[in-house]
């Protein structure tokens, strides 16, 4: 019998809606799968056996009712606990709102609970998305499938390793500066940051609010953009939400060709810093592009050297207002509440105790950079960067219709080796805050193991603001290219665990 | 600091020139709040209406309420402001238990409307008080401190919060400094908030009650010495709540900023709290550094754009505004600017235009408001339109005087009988049976009996002192039970006895 927790979601919906299997049998399979290996990857802070069985048996009502399912009915799905979920709890991988029950679902969660997608559980991530590893979760560290010494990107870290290590074959993640796709780069998975305003942030815990995207993660290409089609779209209580058609991710991911496309490659993300065996896989790439009919220009971005300078003043000015309302007074923990403190007393203790060193950091990084006197030169300057910035994607955008480069500088670095150098950690997302800064879309599939470590290298692309059928059609030429050169999926070169 | 130790007000102006900064809060009537779906109705049980976006919830995020956009644009428009054609609002950062998400969504530089003015009325001048800004913003929480002996934060044991209140949409209007008005200061102050809350119920966008809190007054205040140009540090006392305290409250600070200064001291920069029993202010606390609020652009929201189209469409479709209204109702009725503003100070313009659309006389309908109505307000101590009694009753007891059924004294009878919930004017006479008597038969024998009753008075008449016969009316009167016309009384008098009125 076919291991269920090795197909695709396609293949998955496709069974399910032809009856050789059910969503309970999916499910079971998957749960089955968690409970085998997630004690040692720590993928999951929740699991919701009971619910995930509840809504996989309501789908196999639906199609034994002979209802029309939806593309993705039946398939398990693992979320990143920062959305909300009603009457499951949701951490934000943060001690502050341990214990949290959210009384609303997020925009994504009723879309995916609509689409009848079966949400398995919440997954593991740096505290408040802040981080590149999931190191900053204060449940502890998750594991990376290729090596579970090291770690699985993040902040999305428990998205990613729930996909490469087999336990769902779709997850949701968020990016603000590059978490959806610097895990994706480092578990050989896919990884989408759709356009700014492409994907509902209602229900979605704030970190940057002006950076923040939630996000389709998948194993493959095609699965990525099946998951893209069910949470995209305009939503009428995000205000940033684009209220325009969502550009045709499925068809594009089903018709993948970059013939005749002018592809460009930044030169910016090259260099000092830069791993041999992850400059070596993406500049074979590069070459692949161009046996395929690409058209391969280098493209200079020269702001782009000041992008993680202006990210570390907006992302903290904004976490800092966004993350004052863990104040203690209406959920999550509180601290000397004993009746003889103030309120005021009461919030400073919850949040010297309830939030971790990096979120501690960045909320007095930002508060520092909005305070009076030095706005101008902080929070005003990069802002300033950022346009320019957006100047850069322009003019590129101008000559070629996508740009690439490696998702992440190196491969996965071992659990630990980065926690104390907050610089070093920053780096991890160099290639990917850009996107993030302009607010359009990109993506991370892999190209392939760097021949040192031998694990997984990213290849990201990059496409305009609500251009992000481009990702799509590019990712899934190379996805399949790359498949046909190497005889199978990259993820079947993990370790079995 | 105690009113003994304040420089009388003469003296305080003598020596110093009164600079004010009026900052009004309205909130606004709109149905749901400025940035979620839930009611603003007033009087639900605590934590009723509120909603993850209200509350702060994590992941919650706000929408704008477009009416509430409206609304500011109306109330810009009204103060002849300009209209922003592009603004945003701004995070207002600090932490206070009532406010779900520790900041309040505010503008910060870019109100919506900006450089407008107001003109006042005040002694029957025009005072122009120039506008800063009007901007909108979201309402907090309330706070109830329990335990404590004022019911201020300090002494309580804990405190309840309401959250229905945060997110009601609020606007602020500021105005420029206020200069020039000299002793007239509090008046000024007075009739500007006046003005603005009259201005604000014309607009139809609130009810605007300041004894509901829908209105809300800071008044900031310095001195500086007669003849100086620069600014003196200023007091800010906060949540002044009704006309008389705006008033009140300037005055009090007036003495006092003149008496810390003549003892060659110095003003802090401070809030500080009204108090309604003696019109007296005391220090809140002073900020020991200057409070950094690290504004920046709310990113949850997308700029406001009103399009110029909408905005001119609004601009046509202002009402006739108070002031302009007044004047044209002032000369109507035929009022000094004096009596005019006496009507508007006791809230009976609309009461007395009512009255006056039922079929009032204008003399009428305002006789009875400014009169006897007003008395009776002024002593149950509620509001004119509190009153039970409408501007149609009014105007149906000026009908039954005007036909003749009802002389000044039963009319003023009836009305009685209405405010003491008989029924309405007809009703009333009905019951308590005060039609005037105007049967001549039985007039006349009254007279008679008058007249026979008091010879020495008649043969005064006969003898040429008409003004004797007013005596005469008095025991006609007292028969009839004041029911009789006493004009047509006097009449049957002196016919009877032969004398020309």
């Amino acid at each position: 019998m076919t291991d269920l927790t090795r197909l695709t979601a396609a293949e998955i919906a496709a069974r399910i809606a032809s009856g050789e299997v059910t969503a309970v049998e999916v499910t079971e399979a998957h749960l089955a799968r968690i409970e085998a290996v997630d004690e040692k990857v720590h993928a999951f802070l929740h699991v919701d056996r009971e619910g995930a069985l509840a809504q996989a048996r309501a789908v196999d009502e639906k199609r034994e009712r002979g209802a029309e399912l939806g593309p993705l009915a039946g398939v398990p799905l693992a979320l990143k606990d920062i959305f909300t979920t009603e009457g499951i709890p949701t951490t934000v991988g943060s001690k502050i709102l341990e214990g949290w029950i959210p009384p609303y679902d997020a925009t994504v969660t009723k879309r995916l609970r609509d689409a009848d997608v079966i949400v398995l559980g919440k997954t593991n991530m740096d505290e408040f998305a802040m981080g590149s590893s999931t190191e900053n979760s204060a449940f502890g560290p998750t594991g990376n499938p290729w090596d579970l010494t090291r770690v699985p990107g993040g902040s999305g870290g428990g998205s990613s390793a729930s996909l490469a290590s087999f336990q769902a074959p779709l997850a949701i993640g968020t990016d603000t500066g590059g978490s959806i796709r610097q895990p994706a780069a480092v578990t050989g998975t896919v990884g989408v940051k759709p356009t700014y305003g492409g994907v509902s942030r209602y229900g979605m815990v704030a970190f940057s609010s002006s950076l923040d995207q939630g996000g389709p993660c998948a194993r493959t290409v095609l699965d990525a953009a099946l998951l893209h089609a069910v949470i995209a779209g305009h939503d009428p209580m995000d205000s940033t939400s684009i209220d325009e058609p969502v550009p045709d991710v499925v068809e594009a991911a089903r018709n993948g060709s970059v013939r005749g496309m002018r592809i460009g490659v930044v030169k910016e993300f090259a260099g000092e810093g830069y791993q041999a065996g992850v400059m070596q896989r993406f500049n074979e790439t590069v070459e692949l592009l161009r046996e395929l009919g690409a058209e391969i220009e280098e493209i200079s971005c020269p702001s782009f050297d000041k992008a993680l300078a202006a990210y570390y003043l907006i992302a903290p000015s904004e976490c800092s207002s966004n993350l004052a309302r863990f104040d203690a007074m209406r959920y999550g923990l509180r601290v000397g509440d004993d009746g003889t403190k103030s309120a005021e007393e009461v919030t400073a203790l919850t949040r010297a105790e309830g939030f971790g060193a990096e979120v501690k950091r960045r909320i007095m990084l930002g508060t520092y950079a909005l305070s009076s006197g030095y706005y101008d030169a902080y929070y005003g300057s990069a802002q300033k960067v950022r346009t320019l910035i957006k100047r850069d994607f322009e003019n590129a955008f101008g000559r070629v219709d996508v740009l690439i480069s490696p998702t992440t500088p190196t491969t996965a670095f071992p659990i630990g080796e980065r926690a104390d150098d907050p610089m070093a950690m920053y780096l991890a997302d160099l290639c990917t805050i850009p996107t993030n800064l302009a607010g359009n879309a990109a993506m991370s599939l892999p190209c392939g193991l760097a021949p040192e470590d031998g694990l997984p290298v990213g290849l990201q692309i990059i496409a305009p603001a609500m251009a992000d059928d481009r990702l799509y059609k590019v990712g899934a030429a190379v996805e399949a290219a790359l498949t046909e050169k190497w005889g199978h999926p990259l993820l079947e070169e993990a370790p079995s665990l | 600091m105690t009113v003994t130790e304040l420089v009388s007000y003469e003296d305080a102006l003598a020596a110093y020139d009164p600079v004010m900064g009026l900052e009004v809060h309205v909130e606004l009537g709109t149905k749901t709040k400025m940035f979620c779906g839930c009611s603003t109705a007033l009087g639900a049980e605590p934590n009723t209406q509120t909603c993850p976006t209200c509350l702060g919830l994590p992941g919650s995020l706000p929408v704008v309420n477009a009416t509430g956009v409206e609304s500011a644009i109306k109330i810009g428009l009204a103060l002849n402001c300009e209209i922003a054609e592009w603004c945003r609002f701004a995070r207002k950062n600090y932490f206070y238990p009532d406010m779900p998400k520790n900041f309040q969504t505010s503008q910060y530089d870019e109100p919506i409307a900006f450089n407008g003015y107001l003109d006042v009325d005040v002694d029957g001048e025009v005072f122009r008080v120039e506008i800063e800004r009007a901007h909108m913003e979201e309402d907090t929480g309330k706070s109830t401190h329990v335990g404590g002996a004022t019911g201020r934060i300090h002494g309580a044991q804990h405190s309840l919060l309401d959250y229905n209140r945060a997110g009601i949409p609020l606007i602020e209007i500021v105005t420029k400094p206020i200069v020039g008005a000299g002793a007239k200061a509090p008046e000024v102050a007075k009739a500007y908030v006046t003005e603005l809350r009259e201005l604000i119920k014309s607009l139809g966008v609130s009810d605007a009650r300041m004894e509901m809190g829908q209105m809300r007054c800071d008044v900031n205040l310095s001195l500086r010495p007669q003849g100086a140009d620069k600014f003196g540090t200023r007091s800010e006392t906060k949540n002044v709540n009704s006309l008389r305290s705006v008033e009140r409250a300037v005055r009090f600070e007036i003495q006092r900023h003149a008496a810390v200064l003549g003892d060659g001291g110095t003003i802090i920069q401070e809030t500080r709290h009204f108090h309604e029993e003696d019109g007296s202010t005391t220090s809140g606390r002073v900020k020991e550094e200057a409070e950094d609020y690290r504004y920046f652009p709310e990113p949850d929201l997308v700029p406001v754009a009103p399009a110029r189209t909408w905005v001119e469409e609004l601009r046509g479709g202002l009402p006739e505004l108070p002031r302009v209204r007044r004047n044209r109702l002032r000369e109507e009725w035929g009022l000094s600017r004096h009596e005019m503003q006496s009507v508007l100070n006791a809230g009976a313009i609309e009461l007395i235009t009512a009255t006056i659309d039922e079929g009032a006389p204008a003399d009428q309908a305002r006789k009875w408001w400014m009169g006897e109505l007003a008395r009776r307000a002024n002593e149950d101590g509620v509001e004119l339109t509190a009153l039970p009694i409408t501007p149609a009753q009014v105007a149906r007891v000026c009908a039954l005087v005007k036909e003749g059924s009802l002389n000044d004294k039963l009319a003023r009878q009836t009305i009685e009988g209405v405010l003491a919930g008989e029924g309405g004017p007809d009703e009333v006479v009905a019951a308590r049976g005060l039609k005037v008597v105007s049967d001549e038969g039985a007039l006349g024998t009254a007279v008679d009996e008058a007249i026979a009753a008091n010879a020495a008075i008649a043969d005064k008449i006969r003898g040429g002192k008409v003004a004797a016969a007013g005596a005469l009316v008095g025991a006609v009167m007292k028969a009839t039970r004041g029911q009789a016309d006493a004009a047509r009384v006097r009449e049957l008098i002196l016919e009877k006895l032969g004398v020309e009125g």
